[in-house]
Formats: structure tokens, sequence, C-alpha cells
């Protein structure tokens, strides 16, 4: 059992592992610690190949660790598919690979009840976007649910361990997690319900009235509640995917997510390898740098196509100070190892991005994390119908939205990184943006939800002033017309 | 200059110098001053908040700070609340030949006073050996260390690096 993966002390986070517990991995017993994922359990224990390629046979790790792609699914108590990065281990559990595809062991085995649900905000999404809607619908009055499919709340926030720049209305100056606890605290002074593994899975509104209904899963330790949740209004605030990179042998596991390497060491406080090679620096790619150091991660290097950072100056020279060499110009030209990683070559590329033969240089590396940017996480209004757009300065494709965040479905809004990557402070400005706007057009405290509204506009474009968030500023004016536009054609 | 920096990687002592007005000679002869090396428009502004003698200023959320070097005191509060851990504050009369340098830390061990550790400069080469003079955990759970170094390093030295003793982490 490898212990020693498991940080024990760390300069700013105190781990909290619940009681130990033992479940079957391939009849085999693993140990992990109660409210942590399968996979991070697994991962602790030495297990890294989480599936063979059907097609090439070659072994593959989980990638993301957020639940958003699907390297990590494992059949789990006879349940295929299952989201081993966040289901968390249970005392007893079967789990085992499964092959590409996950086949019904036997059709009785999944128990489903459903559930109908009325709210007139229903939240999609618990990071800073979803936590400050709710914070804000529910201090106007509506009635609010919210869910999120994490079986820990938060988002992106509880895995940042520096602190976050901003005003002290957003909280500038501590730790993302210590933001997510202050606003859990504050969602639970008001009245609502907030359900942790809850999946939403699909919009299907009722066919006579139109009324919004969204289905989501709740899973229940072995069972599984079909929720119909009918809602006034839709705040989805689904976050973003980490981006992949191509490159020889980028399936290899050791090769992860930023955001899934944070979860594993800063949420389950496992360290996600020895020696790493961070390729992206932009600014994750630097703050997870920084926070592989805390975590008592050598980091080799931190490799960047560009001819510059991306990220801020302050982040990088704390990295480069503590002797990280960040190498622009650089990129990834192959992986070594079969099982695992075992090494890297990287390579110098000229203006053309072209790779300049003779320029290899060899790492000693365990770790490959990809920190080459964000899209968002559009699966859920784009299957509800929003109409999208490309919008280069917002990360890609994103829901077209107004100034009140509205999509082109009436009474489905959007917040966050899945209206456009950009940062956590936004992302709480959006979120109170949106749930002032529902709470001014169903009328409650109108005049107090115009004031909150106005005050967090004001705010918003304040930020979006730096240069960091120029171009976002830009992009959201392009998504802002196309939606007028659309709502002309509709007249 | 703050793209030259964005070239090069990281802000390098040369770029700080043109970009910022640093303490002229006399007033670092005078004693502490604090040293902001937070040269973008970064939304923050909590450095503004943290000088209780009202030394640091932004004239928008969005301007880079500036400072006051004599209202500043170099009391060593703006360290560890700022979150970009852009401050230091650089004694350089400490004495004899030694000047003082307190740094943000938030790394593993914390080294305790009188250790000696390697002082590292901006681009974290080792510049020589420092002993830690004082250590405090601020409210932001970052630690200010000061360490003596060399006079001719006062300005260079940027960070630490401490030995791990034994069966440590
Ligand atoms: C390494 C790193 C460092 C960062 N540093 C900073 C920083 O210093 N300052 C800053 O301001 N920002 C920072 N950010 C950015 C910031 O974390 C994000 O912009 C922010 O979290 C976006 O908030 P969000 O609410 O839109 O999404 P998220 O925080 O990603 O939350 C989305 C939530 O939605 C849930 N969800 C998704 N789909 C479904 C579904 N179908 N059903 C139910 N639930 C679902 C997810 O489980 C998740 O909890 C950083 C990000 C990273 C990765
Ligand atoms: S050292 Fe003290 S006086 Fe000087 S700027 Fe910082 S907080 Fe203000
Ligand atoms: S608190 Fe630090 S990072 Fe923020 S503006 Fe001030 S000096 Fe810059």
């Amino acid at each position: 059992m490898k212990e020693k993966q498991r940080i024990l002390k760390h300069p700013v986070l105190d781990f909290k592992r619940g009681r130990k517990i033992n479940f079957h991995f391939e009849r085999k017993g693993i140990t992990g610690y109660e409210n942590e994922s399968i996979a991070a359990a697994l991962f602790a224990s030495g297990v890294k190949v989480f599936r063979k390629s059907k097609r090439f046979g070659h072994p593959e790790g989980w990638f993301c660790g957020i639940g958003k792609c699907s390297s990590c699914l494992m059949r789990v108590n006879g349940i295929p598919s299952t989201r081993t990065c966040i289901t968390p281990a249970r005392e007893g559990m079967q789990v085992e690979p499964q092959s590409a595809k996950g086949m019904l062991p036997d059709k009785t085995s999944i128990q489903v009840a459903r559930k109908e649900e009325h709210v007139q905000v229903l939240i999609i999404g618990s990071g800073p976007a979803g936590l400050e809607a709710g914070i804000t619908s529910r201090k106007l009055g509506l009635t609010t649910l919210i869910i999120d499919e994490n079986p820990v709340p938060g988002g992106q926030l509880i895995k940042q361990t520096h602190k976050f720049f901003g005003s002290k209305e957003e909280y500038a100056g501590l730790r993302g997690f210590e933001i997510a606890r202050i606003m859990l605290a504050q969602l639970k002074n008001y009245k609502g319900t907030y359900l942790t593994e809850t999946s939403a899975i699909g919009y299907y509104p009722e066919e006579e009235t139109g009324k919004h209904k969204f289905l989501a899963v709740k899973k229940q330790n072995d069972s599984y509640q079909l929720l119909e949740i009918n809602a006034d209004n839709i705040i989805i605030t689904s976050g973003a995917n980490e981006n992949y990179l191509p490159f020889p042998k980028n399936y290899l596991p050791g090769i992860y997510g930023a955001g899934g390497v944070q979860t594993l060491m800063n949420v389950y406080g496992i360290k996600p390898g020895n020696r790493a090679l961070i390729i992206g620096a932009g600014n994750v790619g630097l703050i997870v740098g920084y926070q592989l150091l805390q975590a008592g991660v050598e980091v080799k290097a931190v490799v960047e196509a560009m001819t510059h950072i991306g990220g801020y100056l302050v982040h990088a020279s704390k990295l480069a100070r503590l002797g990280v060499p960040i190498l622009l110009r650089h990129t990834i030209k192959e992986v070594k190892g079969e099982e695992y990683v075992t090494g890297a070559t990287i390579i110098e590329i000229n203006e053309n991005m072209q790779p300049i033969e003779g320029t290899e240089r060899e790492m000693d590396v365990d770790l490959i994390l990809i920190a080459v940017g964000l899209s968002a996480s559009t699966k859920i209004p784009f299957q509800a119908g929003c109409e999208k757009m490309f919008v280069p300065e917002l990360g890609g494709w994103v829901p077209i939205h107004n100034e009140n965040m509205e999509t082109t479905i009436k009474g489905i809004y959007v917040a966050g990184d899945v209206s456009g990557i950009a940062e956590a402070s936004t992302a709480m400005l959006e979120g109170r943006i949106v749930g002032a706007a529902i709470a001014e057009k169903e009328a409650l405290n109108p005049e107090a939800s115009q004031r909150v509204k106005e005050s967090a506009l004001t705010e918003l474009n304040q930020l979006r002033k730096s240069s960091l968030l120029k171009a976002v500023a830009a992009g959201k004016i392009k998504c802002q017309q196309k939606w007028n536009e659309a709502k002309n054609h509709e007249q | 200059m703050n793209n030259e920096a964005r070239e090069v990687g990281y802000l390098t002592y040369d770029i700080l110098k043109e970009t910022v007005r640093l303490p002229a000679k006399e007033r670092l002869a005078k004693g502490p001053v604090a040293i902001i090396e937070c040269t973008e428009d970064i939304p923050c502004d909590p450095c503004v908040e943290a000088c209780k003698s009202g030394a640091i200023s932004k004239e928008s959320l969005v301007t880079p700070p500036s400072i006051d070097y004599e209202k500043c005191t170099g009391c060593t509060l703006c360290i560890d609340l700022c979150p970009g851990l852009a401050i230091f504050v650089v004694n350089i009369n400490y004495k004899e030949d030694k000047a003082l340098v307190s740094i943000p830390y938030e790394m593993l061990p914390v080294p305790e006073k009188g250790d000696i550790v390697d002082a590292l400069n901006r681009s974290g080469e080792n510049i020589g050996q420092a002993e830690v003079i004082k250590t405090r955990k601020g409210k932001s759970g970052t630690h200010v260390i000061s360490i003596a170094v060399d006079r001719k390093f006062a300005m260079e030295t940027r960070s630490i690096k401490v030995k791990r003793k034994e069966n440590e982490y």
C-alpha cells in the first residue's frame, strides 16, 4: 500500500480523512477513506491504469478528475459506466474496470424511484456562479433548488489553495477553499434545498404548456432517484472542461488535467506524482505548479508554446523564485513509458510553431500536467436548445446570452464559465446578476432586486477593464449583440 | 515593460527597476521599506487595506498599486495579505554588512529563528546563506520570514530554500 502518496503535512491545508474503508477492485482489497472518491482511493493504492483501449490495447488513466470526461468509467456494484472520480468509495463496494462499452448486467439491478419537484428557480452547478446565484435569489425571496453532481459542493473553488485577487466584496485575499466555505455558510442562512451527487441529464419541457422541466438523477448509494424538476427559471452554471492536447502517447496514465490533479492533491490529499512537467503557462498552469510544490512534488519545468506567458507575472514570479524554469517557445515532443509515464522529451519551437530539431531535452518526470485552457461545459444548455455562438474570446462555443445572462430560451439563464471562460470573481458577479434579474422579473422586491443587479453590473464592468479580462468583455458584447439580433428576428 | 517580463517568463530585477520607482538610496538608508513587485493591472486591492499607514494606493481597482515610501514604516503587515505574494520589505542597514529581507513563504518546512537557509534570487538561484531572524504566521496563513543576507543581495533575495529535517514530510 502506497501510504506515502498521501500528503500528511501541507503548508495551508489540513486533511481530515474519514474512517478507513475497504472495497474490492478486480477482487483485490483496496483501502481508502470515507468521503474519498473511488478514483482517488484507487490512485492512492497504486492503481494507475483505469482501462485498456479496446482498439489498441494500450493502458489509459483518468484525465479530468472532475466528472467531465469519460476516462474513469468503471462498473461499480454491477452498475456500468459509473464516473469513479465523482463517486465516493464505500465499504464493501465491488469495482471493476470495463472495456470502452458498459454493458447492463441485469435489467432489474437498478432501482429508480421517481420524484417531482416544483420550484421557482433551479440552479445546476454549485461553483462560485451557482452558489452566488443561489444566495442572491434566496435572499430576494425565490424558492430555489440547487443541484450539483459532485459529492463535494463548491466547484473549482474547493481545490484552490492560493489567495484570490479581487476586492473585499469578492472575498479578496481569501483562499479558494475558504471562499467556498463562506459561501456555503451564507447559503445555509436561507431556506431551500441543496442536493449533491445529483446530475442534470436533460431538458424535457412539458409538451402542452412548454413549461420548463429538467430531469436529474440523484445517486443514493446504490439506488437512483429520477427527479422531474419543474422550474419557472433555470440557471445553468456547469463550469468548464479542460482542453486536451494531441501528442504521441497522450493517453498514458500519468498525464492528467490540471483540475483533476488539483482535486487529487488539494481535496483528497494524495500526491499525484513525484516529478512533474507542466504544459501551459497560463494562470492555471502557473498556479497548479505552485500548488504541486506545496504538496511536495518537484516541478521540473513549465513549457509554453507562445513567446510569452499567458498568466499574471506575480504567479510566474512565485514559481521562478522557487527555481522552476518557465520555458517559452517549448512544447512536448513525446512521452516515455509503457504502463505509466517514465519521462518526457521537450523541444523548442520556432515562430511558425514548428519544432526545431536538435533542441530536444529529456525530462525525468512521472507526471505531466496539461493546462492548455478550458472550454465552456455546454452540454446542458445545448441539449436544451439554447442558440450557440463561437466566440474565441470566451474559449469557443458558448450559449448566446444577454446582459441579464438569459439565453435565447426565455427563462433559461447561464452564469460563470459555462457562459465564457473567465474567473471566479466574475463568475460570482454573473451569478448575482442572474439571481437579481429573476427576482426582478418575478416582481419580488423589484426595487431591491434592481439595485443588487445594477451594482453587480457596475462591479463586473469595472473588473473587466483589466487587461486579462478585456477580451472577455469584448466576447460578451458579441454575445449580447447576437442575442438582440435573435430577438429581433423572432418578433 | 510588462510585455518584456512576460517574454522572459517572470519579473527580473532589471525590468522591475525600469517599471516602478524604487526607493531612493536615502530612503533605503533610513530603515525598512516595502518593495511592491506587482506591475500589472490585476483587479485586486488587499494591499491598500492592509497598510495602516496609508502608504499604498491604487487609482482604481485595476491599476497597479503605488507606494509612498515616506509613509511606509516597513511594518511587514502587507506581505502576508497580498494574494500575489508580491510584496517584500528590505532593511539594508540591519547590522554590519547585513541587510534584513522579509519575504512571504507558503512552503514546508517552515524555518525557525536561528536556522541557516539558502537565499534565492528572483530566478531561484542560490545566492548564499542566510540566517532566519524572525518568523511570523500571518492572518492569511502565509508566513513572513525575515532573513539576514549580505547587504549587496538585499535587492536580489526574494525566496528561501529550507533543508528538510529528517522524517519530515
Ligand atoms: C487552477 C485554477 C486556478 C484558478 N485560479 C483562480 C483565481 O485565482 N482567481 C479566480 O478568480 N479564478 C480562478 N480560477 C477560475 C475559477 O475557478 C473558475 O472561473 C470558476 O470556478 C468558475 O465558476 P463556475 O461556477 O462557473 O464553475 P465551476 O466552479 O466549475 O462549477 C461548476 C459546477 O457545476 C457542476 N456541474 C456541471 N455539470 C453538471 C450537471 N450536469 N449536473 C449537476 N451539476 C453539474 C460541477 O460539478 C461543478 O461543481 C482558477 C481555475 C483553475 C482551474
Ligand atoms: S510595510 Fe507596513 S507601512 Fe509599509 S506598505 Fe507595508 S503595511 Fe504599509
Ligand atoms: S494585493 Fe498584491 S497582488 Fe494585489 S494589487 Fe496589491 S500588490 Fe498587487
